[in-house]
């Protein structure tokens, strides 16, 4: 069959929106790195050996920041993860069927509350009361705890996602051998979804760690690297938030550098996540 | 025993966070509220008056973004529908990859492209057009699973009519996703009402009402952002902002459950 002349210019123009679209990722990495590049080749290896975060001096010492966006990316996971485990079960097999809609609309409300809403809510309530415990407040911990509550509900609504997707047979099965509810889930459902929820996790770390807003307002923002969960940190991306407004030349190819390195791990992460997601079809685990 | 009284705490205190932090915005901002709080300009750097100039850029802000977003999400989606999957494999990792990339890395990209590289400067322009391609991973996702839902032989009549994939599209497969494509429009104003991270270097902090779409304006997310941190004494207007800003995103999903449960319920596979 011939196509339409029609169709081959409906075709070419889709494919050039498609492009656009591929062009635009390119066009992402590219213009990081190209911005970079400048500190790359004068500063080279000042990333790693000076000793301080002095950007006017152009001593750029990373490390710190690096380390604070990981602990607190990874405290928060660590935290969030048996909570989120937790209100996944409750809403898939715990809640009474009536309220199991309003549960998960609630849900996604809050997955779609702004990050700049928890980051003022944090500075307004959460920091006040950890500096009754130990000053200054704004601390790892109070962005351990924001970010926790932040990805709460993203790797809720994943893990949600997972169990729904497990096996309704298996369930029935287990019901009639006259399994109770927290054998199934501990012996058959969790041994089963492992794999799965490792995609999950994946896309939360890499929401954590590129979390701006929320994490800029309560951690502090001292470029040093934290004594004690109660000592303020900088992370990469408030790093970038807070110096890009004012800065110059190297400063400012540095902060590009850091944002590039951000964006280099999170789309891997990302992609990690995809492919193991992908596998795991491919294996019929799904 | 355990597992199900655990889970039950879990969920007790998902539910208790949610209400706290919406019980503390709103007693805060209905405290002292007046309607001229819509209506004036902020004064004294937002301590005082209201958010008129920044609704007005929030509002053109998703203009420019849906203006973007649309024509070149729907013509992604309707790309990836009519070619195999195998030889778009570099256009979804773009859209996954894009669907990654963490808000302030957005930020410094729409400042070196269309601030710099465009020369837009700092202006409503390139902050819609930054957060056109932040959004727009999602409003693909969301439209492609509305095609793919066309049941196949809708697309076999069309084809034994002797319809052109031009005429397929806009008469039968848009009309049969506009649900969806609606969802994904509603989404997106969502994911663009709550982004700050990629406004703060492209659209900029200028809190006049804005002249022209090259005028630099503030969005509401980062004018909460600017009084909670940079202005002493602005809590209370900041307050008032996370206010409105709660309601604003609470009514984008209250709109997206309603259309879900009423508009063509069955042909949106969420």
């Amino acid at each position: 069959m011939c196509p339409l002349t029609k169709d081959i210019f409906y075709q070419r123009a889709l494919k050039i929106l498609g492009s656009l679209v591929i062009l635009t990722v390119f066009a992402i990495f590219a213009f990081l790195f190209k911005e970079s590049i400048y500190a790359l080749k004068t500063h080279g290896t000042v990333f790693f050996t000076s000793a301080t975060w002095h950007p006017t001096e152009n001593k750029f010492f990373i490390l710190p920041i690096v380390l604070g966006s990981f602990f607190i990316a990874f405290g928060a996971l660590l935290l969030s993860l048996p909570l989120s485990l937790f209100a996944a079960l409750f809403t898939c097999f715990f809640c009474p069927k009536k309220i199991k809609w309003w549960a998960q609309r609630i849900i996604e409300l809050y997955a779609g509350i702004p990050s700049v809403i928890f980051g003022f809510w944090g500075l307004m309530k959460l920091v006040p009361w950890l500096y009754e415990f130990s000053a200054p407040g704004q601390s790892l911990l109070a962005g351990i705890l924001i970010l926790c509550l932040m990805i709460f509900p993203i790797l809720t609504l994943s893990l949600m996602a997972s169990f729904e997707m497990s096996s309704r047979e298996v369930y029935l099965c287990a019901e009639s051998l006259g399994l109770s509810k927290s054998t199934y889930i501990w012996k058959i459902l969790i041994p089963s979804v492992k794999k799965q929820s490792l995609a999950a996790i994946l896309l939360a770390l890499g929401r954590a760690l590129g979390e701006t807003m929320a994490v800029l307002m309560v951690c502090g923002n001292i470029p040093s690297i934290p004594k004690s969960i109660f000592a303020p940190v900088r992370t990469l991306t408030s790093n970038i938030a807070l110096e890009m407004s004012y800065a110059m030349d190297s400063h400012r190819s540095a902060l590009f550098l850091s944002g590039f390195i951000l964006l280099l791990t999170v789309s891997f992460i990302f992609l990690a996540s995809k492919q193991s997601s992908i596998i795991l079809r491919k294996k019929g685990a799904l | 025993m355990k597992t199900k009284l655990s889970s039950y705490l879990a969920a007790f205190f998902l539910f208790l966070i949610i209400y706290l932090i919406f019980k503390d915005i709103l007693e805060n901002s209905f405290a002292n509220f007046s309607w001229s709080f819509f209506t004036e300009s902020p004064t004294h750097a937002g301590r005082q008056g209201g958010i008129l100039p920044i609704l007005y850029s929030t509002f053109l802000i998703l203009l420019i973004c849906l203006t973007t977003v649309i024509p070149l999400g729907l013509g992604t989606a309707l790309y990836l529908y009519y070619s195999n999957s195998k030889s778009t494999v570099w256009l979804q990792n773009s859209i996954e990859i894009l669907s990654g990339v963490p808000s302030i890395v957005f930020g410094l990209f729409g400042n070196a492209l269309f601030c710099i590289y465009f020369s837009l400067g700092f202006s409503i322009l390139s902050g819609g057009l930054t957060l056109a391609l932040m959004s727009l991973p999602l409003f693909v996702n969301t439209v492609s699973k509305g095609l793919e839902a066309t049941p196949s032989n809708f697309l076999k009549v069309s084809q034994s009519l002797g319809l052109s994939k031009f005429t397929t599209s806009i008469n039968v497969l848009i009309p049969f996703a506009l649900p969806s494509i609606v969802v994904g429009i509603i989404l997106s104003v969502g994911r663009s009402l709550a982004e700050t991270a990629a406004l703060i270097f492209t659209s900029g902090y200028v809190d006049r009402m804005p002249e022209s779409l090259l005028d630099s304006g503030r969005a509401l997310s980062l004018h909460i952002y600017d009084l909670a941190m940079n202005v002493p004494g602005g809590n209370q207007n900041a307050y008032k902002s996370a206010a409105v800003l709660i309601l604003l995103i609470f009514s984008v999903n209250a709109l997206i459950n309603l259309i879900l449960k009423h508009w063509y319920k069955s042909r949106i596979p969420l």
